[in-house]
């Protein structure tokens, strides 16, 4: 079962998440702050980090930009709110999905799941290993170099890149998206989908206002090429 | 929407009435006010100097010519009894000193009748004249208009002196009748310059009216443009107030009441701010401890199978409801981001009969009792969420208040003018909305039926439904099928973004 950080300030909620979790199998570790949180990281190793984005001193976009900075450890946002900025925000700094608050444990264990889950796109007859231009995508190694030099991608730009290039030139609606790479339900938040590629695009184009690799088909979606 | 057009034709009807009120506009009646005056004034003018110059010319000729005949009269001796003979000569001769007029000597005495002229008696004189000149020694005139001709017609009685102080006529009457043309020609000449005089001026008037009518009407229409800004909500609309007038303590008013109404509107939103802040806070509140109690109502379902029966019950009761309570508090807070105009469209094309039926298959509505008629193809820009909130809650709502089957159908419609629309059509097979209950449908925590004092949902499912078809640019609209039935129809209009999409790749 994997292990969870929890970062929330509010006693009852934290306590009842990690309670709920818990239950499900899941060993919990919790924090009250984003620095106490950050502390625990490399004693606990965790496999996922659930991250308030409301904390008190320093905010859950910071942690998770100081998170990034040295890992690609799995992001999922709780969320006071469903529709402000700051899920976007947050979603720029890095982290690979969100929740909006109160949640049921098994909606937020659903999230872990698809969060964690590795893409099944490694059919029989598929190359481990392809280029593209001057990407190198290495599909059972989950690593990603560009002209040599190794991409450091957080799980949901890894498994983008992974599931366009699988079939490079095919459209991709965000919908289709949000579906296929995130497993969340059809109908769910479009701008996950946005910010991922534009992170994804900061890291593996040259020129992130003319993207060659992950272009976008405006009314339509998504794709990846032709080079 | 129809009501809106009823309002338009009425708004039409009122610009018709208003085009033929303007014909006699303000600006009219105030130019023809002023002609009014001028004429009435320059009319009374030309009147009054008429009158007081015809008077002051004719009364001159008159004291002039009864004065002289007078003079003539005494001065010539009269032999008593009059004789016949001679007695023409005499008048020939005091008729030749006319003045200012040339004029015709008659004389009577008893029954004697004699003049200068050819007959011996005039036709001009009246018997008023004669019973004057016996009433009065110093003699007396009136004028006559005979065929058209002014006369001046004198009678000057000859006396003779009986003591120092009395006077004693002698029964010889002389007449004098003189024609005054010439007094009439002056006078008609003055009519003339009078009537020349008035109409060029009264010409002139227009000038000056125009330019009052102007000063009059440009501070109204400042006046109306500022009501009309007002009336379209700016609200900090104000006339700058010149001069002292009552067009300026006008404008003085109209601002004060602006200010006020500015003031009284501010603070109405300030109160509705407050309002609508407190129910956003609340419900904000309510999450954090409901997000604690959410997360541990598992481990209370689970372990409620284990304690005592009354507790077990308890348990799963606090369950049941703060999983209710999570719904309301979440559809609480979707309101208010509505109500603050907070909500955004997070807009997407997507294929309009997938994304209904992905609604469907979510909620596992996938049994009979859902009809779908959702032709392939359709693509249109929505908010998928949103979308998703609209149909399930239309499809949830028929339902749990209609009946199974419950048909969902989509078709796309042309508007000639606009946009065409997708329709969406969620119809049950229950008893309908009652027809009082149907304004009320969309209404915040409204019950169609009385005695459900709580149904399933939040009670706020079909208000987030408007707002979010509101929030799309469409329309909602609920009524009753003729076989019986509620039928909710969704119009979004279809913006054809595709064809510049299309071949903008990269």
């Amino acid at each position: 079962m994997p292990r969870v950080l929890l970062i929330e300030d509010d006693p009852s909620v934290r306590e009842g998440v990690e309670l709920g979790l818990r239950r499900r199998g899941h060993e919990v570790r919790a924090a009250a702050t984003g620095e106490a949180g950050l502390a625990a990281m490399a004693e606990f190793r965790p496999d996922l980090l659930l991250l308030d984005l409301m904390l008190p001193g320093m905010n859950g976009v910071q942690v998770c930009r100081q998170v990034r900075e040295q890992s690609q450890l799995p992001i999922i946002m709780l969320t006071a709110r469903g529709d402000d900025f700051d899920v976007v925000i947050g979603l720029e700094a890095g982290a690979d999905d969100y929740i909006v608050k109160p949640a049921r444990p098994e909606v937020i264990e659903a999230r872990i799941r698809a969060v964690l889950r590795r893409l099944d796109d490694s059919g029989p007859g598929r190359p481990a290993i392809v280029v593209y231009g001057e990407l190198t995508v290495d599909r059972v190694g989950l690593t990603v170099t560009k002209a040599g030099r190794p991409l450091a991608l957080a799980p949901s730009e890894l498994k983008l890149l992974l599931h366009l290039s699988a079939a490079p030139e095919q459209v991709f609606s965000r919908q289709q998206l949000l579906e296929h790479v995130w497993g969340h339900s059809f109908h769910a938040d479009a701008r996950l989908v946005d910010a991922c590629v534009a992170r994804l695009r900061g890291k593996i184009e040259d020129e992130v206002g003319s993207p060659r690799y992950v272009q976008t088909l405006r009314g339509f979606g998504y794709r990846f090429g032709p080079l | 929407m129809s009501s809106g057009r009823g309002g338009g034709g009425g708004r039409g009807g009122g610009g018709g009435d208003r085009a033929r009120v303007r014909a006699f506009g303000l600006r009219t009646r105030l130019l023809l006010a002023f002609l009014l005056v001028a004429a009435v004034s320059a009319g009374t003018t030309a009147a009054l100097t008429y009158r007081e110059a015809r008077n002051s010319l004719l009364e001159t000729a008159q004291d002039t010519a009864v004065t002289s005949f007078r003079d003539h009269v005494q001065q010539t001796g009269f032999s008593l009894p009059v004789q016949e003979e001679g007695l023409e000569e005499v008048l020939r001769d005091i008729a030749r000193k006319g003045k200012p007029h040339p004029w015709v000597v008659f004389a009577e005495y008893g029954s004697l009748r004699a003049s200068s002229g050819e007959n011996p008696v005039s036709t001009v004189i009246t018997p008023e004249l004669r019973r004057a000149a016996r009433a009065k020694p110093h003699g007396s005139f009136e004028r006559v208009v005979k065929d058209g001709v002014p006369y001046l017609t004198i009678a000057m009685p000859t006396v003779f002196k009986a003591s120092p102080d009395s006077l004693l006529p002698s029964g010889l009457v002389l007449y004098a009748v003189m024609r005054m043309t010439d007094e009439q020609v002056n006078v008609d000449a003055l009519l003339m310059a009078g009537r020349d005089g008035a109409l060029p001026g009264l010409a002139v008037s227009l000038i000056p009216g125009l330019i009052a009518a102007r000063s009059v009407l440009r501070p109204v229409r400042k006046l109306r443009e500022a009501a009309r800004n007002m009336g379209s909500g700016r609200l900090d609309t104000r006339i700058p107030v010149r001069g002292s007038d009552e067009l300026a303590d006008l404008a003085h008013t109209f601002n004060e009441s602006a200010g006020q109404l500015e003031c009284s509107v501010r603070e109405l939103r300030e109160a509705e701010e407050r309002a609508r802040r407190f129910a956003s806070d609340v419900s904000h509140e309510l999450r954090t401890p409901l997000a604690g109690m959410l997360a541990v109502t598992e481990v209370l379902d689970e372990d409620a199978d284990g304690l005592d029966a009354d507790t077990a019950r308890a348990v799963r009761l606090v369950s049941a409801e703060t999983g209710k309570l999570a719904v309301l508090v979440e559809d609480l807070m979707e309101i208010s981001r509505f109500d603050a105009r907070a909500a955004e469209l997070n807009a997407d094309e997507v294929d309009v009969a997938e994304a209904i039926r992905k609604t469907l298959d979510n909620r596992h509505w996938t049994d009979d009792r859902i009809r779908t008629e959702l032709p392939d193809g359709i693509r249109a820009r929505l908010d998928p969420r949103r979308f998703d909130v609209v149909i399930a809650n239309l499809v949830g709502n028929a339902l749990r208040h209609g009946g199974a089957p419950v048909t969902v159908r989509l078709r796309t419609e042309a508007r000639s003018p606009g946009p065409p629309v997708l329709i969406t059509d969620v119809a049950d097979s229950g008893p309908g909305i009652r027809p009082e209950a149907l304004p009320h449908i969309f209404d915040r925590f409204y019950k169609a039926d009385a005695a459900r004092t709580r149904s399933a949902g939040s009670g706020l499912g079909l208000a987030i439904t408007l707002e979010n078809v509101k929030l799309h640019g469409g329309t909602i609209h609920a009524g009753n099928r003729p076989g019986g039935g509620a039928v909710f129809a969704v119009e979004i209009p279809l913006h054809s973004e595709d064809a510049e999409g299309e071949g903008a790749g990269g």
